[in-house]
């Protein structure tokens, strides 16, 4: 598989106070993302991992380093239309990214601005809304929707320009349980069926669960790279960047100490439950 | 304990005489209790923010009454500023109404509007900082030069430098990162054991509401649907699902062990406790 995203001692800083020192956000990131998958990016507030997210689509440049899109380098102008093209981005408040008063105008939004002719605009927007599960509203005003429904257009609003990679900045981070997954299985279905790229920016650990890979960032730098159970079992590393493990772990965690047989990478709750009754029977 | 609050038959009613006509808050009764720490949850459109809009009178009842220690907080509209004090809300992202040119300023301005002056209004500006872990230094730095958990945290200074009898928080720990929630709850919990009040959390998340309050009260579609003790709550786990509502992961667990044949109480939502349950299952000879 190739890469779709690739950056290369990536640095970016934020520009200092008066008299003061600029503030460096990443210090130095070397990450490749992989055509198709779905890679959730986690840190706690401040360890960069928005910055990063930024950078993907040239919203932020480098300072220091490159960030290539498909082998586009997003310091060269020129590319930038086509970069935004490939890769789209939904962002933590839904009411700040919703621009028209109906639905359908609102997901034409960006095939419009990018030229597209009439009929295959209505075929684009159609489609977008059809894969997030929003046809039904197709004629709505966005502003009497829910949390879950309005990200959800934000997201068809970006499928419409058919992008590559869809990076969501801690879309889920407003919504209610319930919009967190209309969300979550809305990205996780465009990801398997339209094998579009996700990259899910988030602080909510269980998102992680079902994601190819899982990338933590510290401090500006990426601080672990690997499958969720790779990451996920290294509770103290976790704790010391101030996260936390899901329950699940925290539990066979606890139970490996009291002595049981449990592995500690059983990390769905029927992973687990069944890891503990296994362990339990024998 | 004595009901501070008491909601009789509440009722609000949004757009009376369009066709928009909706109640989201539909003959709701309960009581609050002095000192108690109350969870409320419910999914979006459950009735939750327009039913707390009504505990310090942002709304007025379509019908129904909210009593304040005893007294029908409309009874003289003319007071109900003074409701306003008593009953302390704090919004979501309550960062976004930081206006002030210093974070003293900022958490002054509540109390100064209640007419403290001088020492006490000193007093309870540093209280109120310090109960939220704001330093000393930090008071005369512009509220905007600070980070997004700190800024929450001046605003909720705000409302706890009018030492109201009630605060009401709504989703206080939105957007914040695990150890920014941790952080700030453990802040409201110590304002709770020091000052013995009471404390309204509305909350999404079942594991925070479950890890701090005495009581749960769960809401859907304009009703309560339940009211209890968190083990009493999450030993209908089933409901709260068909609900719409989430039950903590470490009830899933439990409730899939259960379904696995092994004997547990699927009323547990901390992992210290269901490590207990099987660890006696384990010592009883049941297992292992």
């Amino acid at each position: 598989m190739s890469a779709i995203i690739e950056t290369k001692e990536l640095r970016f800083a934020y520009p200092a106070d008066e008299g003061g020192d600029p503030v460096f956000a990443l210090r130095g990131v070397d990450l490749e993302i992989e055509k198709g998958s779905f890679v959730v990016v986690l840190g706690h507030n401040g360890s960069g991992k928005s910055t990063l997210a930024k950078t993907f689509n040239a919203v932020l440049l480098p300072a220091g380093g490159k960030v290539y899109v498909e082998g586009m380098d997003t310091l060269d102008e020129k590319l930038l239309l086509a970069i935004r093209q490939r890769v789209g981005m939904v962002f933590q408040n839904p009411d700040n990214q919703i621009v028209a008063n109906v639905v359908e105008e609102d997901v034409a939004f960006a095939p419009e601005n990018l030229g597209v002719p009439t009929e295959e605009i209505r075929r684009r927007v159609d489609d977008a809304l059809k894969a997030v599960g929003m046809y039904d509203f197709v004629t709505h005003a966005p502003h009497l929707l829910s949390g879950g429904q309005k990200q959800r257009i934000a997201i068809a609003g970006v499928i419409a320009m058919e992008p590559e990679c869809i990076v969501l900045d801690e879309a889920t981070a407003m919504l209610d349980p319930v919009g967190r997954r209309e969300v979550l299985s809305t990205v996780h279905r465009l990801n398997k069926e339209k094998g579009i790229t996700v990259i899910l920016i988030t602080h909510h650990m269980n998102e992680a669960e079902e994601a190819d890979r899982v990338v933590v960032m510290d401090d500006g730098k990426v601080a672990m790279d690997g499958t969720p159970k790779e990451v996920f079992t290294r509770i103290d590393e976790l704790r010391s960047m101030g996260l936390t493990t899901p329950d699940t772990v925290d539990l066979l965690d606890r139970l490996q100490k009291d002595g049981w047989h449990v592995p500690l990478d059983a990390l769905t709750v029927e992973e687990c439950a069944d890891a503990i009754a296994a362990a339990a029977k024998n | 304990m004595e009901p501070i609050l008491q909601i009789k038959n509440l009722t609000h009613t949004y757009g009376v005489g369009t066709p928009f006509q909706r109640s989201a808050v539909e003959d709701m009764s309960f009581d609050v209790y002095e000192g108690e720490f109350l969870g409320i949850i419910g999914h979006t459109g459950s009735g939750k923010s327009t039913l707390i809009q009504h505990l310090n009178g942002l709304l007025k009842p379509t019908a129904g009454q909210v009593l304040l220690g005893g007294r029908d907080i409309w009874a003289d509209p003319k007071k109900i500023r003074d409701v306003r004090f008593r009953v302390g809300l704090v919004f979501q992202y309550p960062e976004y109404q930081l206006f002030e040119e210093t974070v003293y300023k900022d958490i002054a301005f509540g109390p100064t509007n209640q007419g403290k002056t001088g020492d006490e209004l000193d007093r309870c500006v540093r209280e109120a900082a310090r109960l939220v872990g704001i330093r000393d230094d930090q008071l005369d730095k512009s509220p905007f030069e600070l980070s997004g958990g700190q800024k929450r945290r001046v605003a909720l200074a705000g409302v706890l430098a009018m030492e109201p009898e009630v605060l009401v928080l709504d989703e206080p720990t939105a957007g914040l990162d695990p150890a920014g929630r941790e952080n700030l709850m453990a802040n409201i919990r110590d304002y709770h054991r020091n000052k013995h009040k009471t404390i309204i959390l509305v909350s999404h998340s079942m594991d925070e509401i479950a890890q701090n309050v005495d009581r749960i009260l769960v809401l859907k579609s304009a009703h309560v649907l339940m009211s209890g003790a968190p083990a009493e709550v999450f030993a209908r786990a089933e409901e709260l699902l068909t609900a719409g509502l989430d039950v903590p992961q470490v009830t899933r667990i439990a409730m899939t062990l259960k379904a696995r044949g092994l004997d547990i109480d699927p009323a547990v939502y901390t992992v210290e406790a269901l490590e207990k349950q099987l660890q006696a299952l384990r010592k009883d000879g049941a297992v292992c």
